[in-house]
């Protein structure tokens, strides 16, 4: 119970995990995560970029155009892999919370901190790109639908996040309400994902379901679905290289903190 | 219990009351949420001239564009059961076509038409390549949204109305 009071992260050698007693504070250990993520990052970063540019590069200049929405139907590559990474990013925001407020994982707190701007910037991404489709396809930028508005709810509770995990003086206070928030957006989730079947909306229905055949042609499917990994590979990328500063700086303020107080 | 699973608990506890609070607006303000009704619904609704949103297929063959400036375009709203007829005197989107998905804002006339402010196209979540399209049309395999008539664009969407 100790680890709690104290936060091992600010000061903690590289073996000293916190002293748990379960087998979950082995990967909190945030020496492990960094001599682990040391070897994996340059590998996942250069997946991730071959695969966005191959889905990109497929997807914007390859594959053939829509036979009704003409080159339009383009900005599908972008916004659909975005999309996916809102909601995916936000699952991930939600479960680093759940293992702070529960198990008081030193490195979810740190990692939820690194993830939500992250997320914020694909769901803004996802937003800005269906608002350009939007204009020339449905004729407006923006309508007020149950898919469309609950979306942009879920960029409030991203950019909420944002702020109150660092609008406390004493971080931890701000890892918990972060987390207390960002667990009631899970709500959010289903409600996006079913939005176009459970209400009227302008927003399409899923084009590509789990139960049946996609309602798209395989040479617009695959571009679509690399551009998807390689958003994915990305959006991992990011957030691991953003944790590790996040980890090193930690460190770095632990150890001068030592120092000043040794002196 | 020890305290990890007493605030498991708590979670748990708190997601189910936020989830079932969530769920209970949601169905109390089902109404409020659909985007648009169908010309069904709008049947048996009592609007008094109230502004709605309006949505479903326009009925092949039923697009009439006015000759005369202003005119506007005139076309049937359906959705398999009923239909209505809406009047549009702005520019109607590119994916305006007949078979195709809209939603217009209006209200209800008097004599039974609806006067729409604003139409939006409807895309669905079908996606093909042009010559995929072609392909399917002449194998005869074609199917549009409407299953009656292949959605074919206009060959003037706007008519001589588009000057202004």
């Amino acid at each position: 119970m100790t680890c709690m009071a104290t936060r091992p992260i600010d000061i903690a050698p590289d073996d000293a995990a916190p002293s748990g007693g379960s087998s979950l504070h082995r990967f909190a250990n945030p020496g492990r995560f960094l001599r682990l993520s040391e070897s994996v990052l340059p590998w996942l970063t250069a997946a991730a970029i071959v695969l966005t540019v191959t889905g990109l590069g497929w997807g914007l200049f390859v594959s053939p155009a829509d036979w009704q929405q003409g080159d339009a139907v383009r900005i599908m590559y972008v916004h659909v892999p975005s999309a996916w990474l809102a909601s995916a990013g936000y699952v991930s925001l939600a479960l680093c919370s759940l293992f702070s407020l529960v198990w008081r994982h030193p490195l979810a707190d740190l990692a939820a901190v690194e993830i939500g701007p992250v997320g914020a910037g694909f769901t803004a991404l996802c937003l800005a790109t269906g608002s350009l489709w939007g204009k020339p396809m449905w004729g407006a930028w923006w309508v007020w639908d149950a898919r469309l508005t609950s979306v942009l709810v879920l960029l409030f509770l991203y950019l909420g996040h944002i702020v109150l995990v660092r609008a406390f003086d004493d971080p931890v206070r701000g890892y918990r309400a972060g987390a207390v928030l960002a667990l009631a957006g899970v709500v959010n989730l289903p409600v996006i994902k079913f939005s176009v079947d459970w209400w009227n909306t302008l927003h399409q229905p899923a084009t590509i379901k789990f139960t049946q055949a996609p309602s798209m042609t395989s040479d617009m499917l695959w571009p679509l679905l690399i551009a998807a990994l390689g958003f994915t590979l990305s959006f991992a990328a990011i957030a691991v290289a953003r944790l590790r500063a996040a980890v090193m700086e930690r460190r770095i303020r632990g150890l001068l903190m030592a120092r000043a107080v040794s002196r | 219990m020890t305290r990890k699973h007493r605030r498991l608990l708590i979670v748990l506890v708190f997601g189910a009351c936020i989830g079932s609070a969530v769920a209970l607006t949601l169905i109390a303000f089902n109404d409020n949420l659909v985007f648009f009704v169908s010309p069904s619904d709008l049947s048996k609704m009592a609007v008094n001239g109230r502004t709605l949103r309006l949505g479903g297929l326009v009925e092949p063959g039923s697009v009439v564009r006015g000759e005369a400036r202003n005119a506007g375009t005139t076309f049937r709203v359906t959705d398999g059961a009923n239909s209505v007829v809406v009047t549009f005197k702005g520019i109607v989107p590119d994916l305006f076509r007949e078979g195709q998905g809209v939603v217009t804002l209006g209200a209800l006339r008097p004599d039974g038409t609806f006067l729409a402010s604003e139409v939006l196209a409807k895309h669905d979540e079908n996606y093909m390549p042009k010559e995929v399209a072609e392909a399917l049309k002449k194998s005869g395999q074609w199917k549009s949204e409407s299953e009656a008539l292949p959605a074919r664009p206009l060959s003037a969407p706007f008519g001589k109305t588009s000057g202004g």
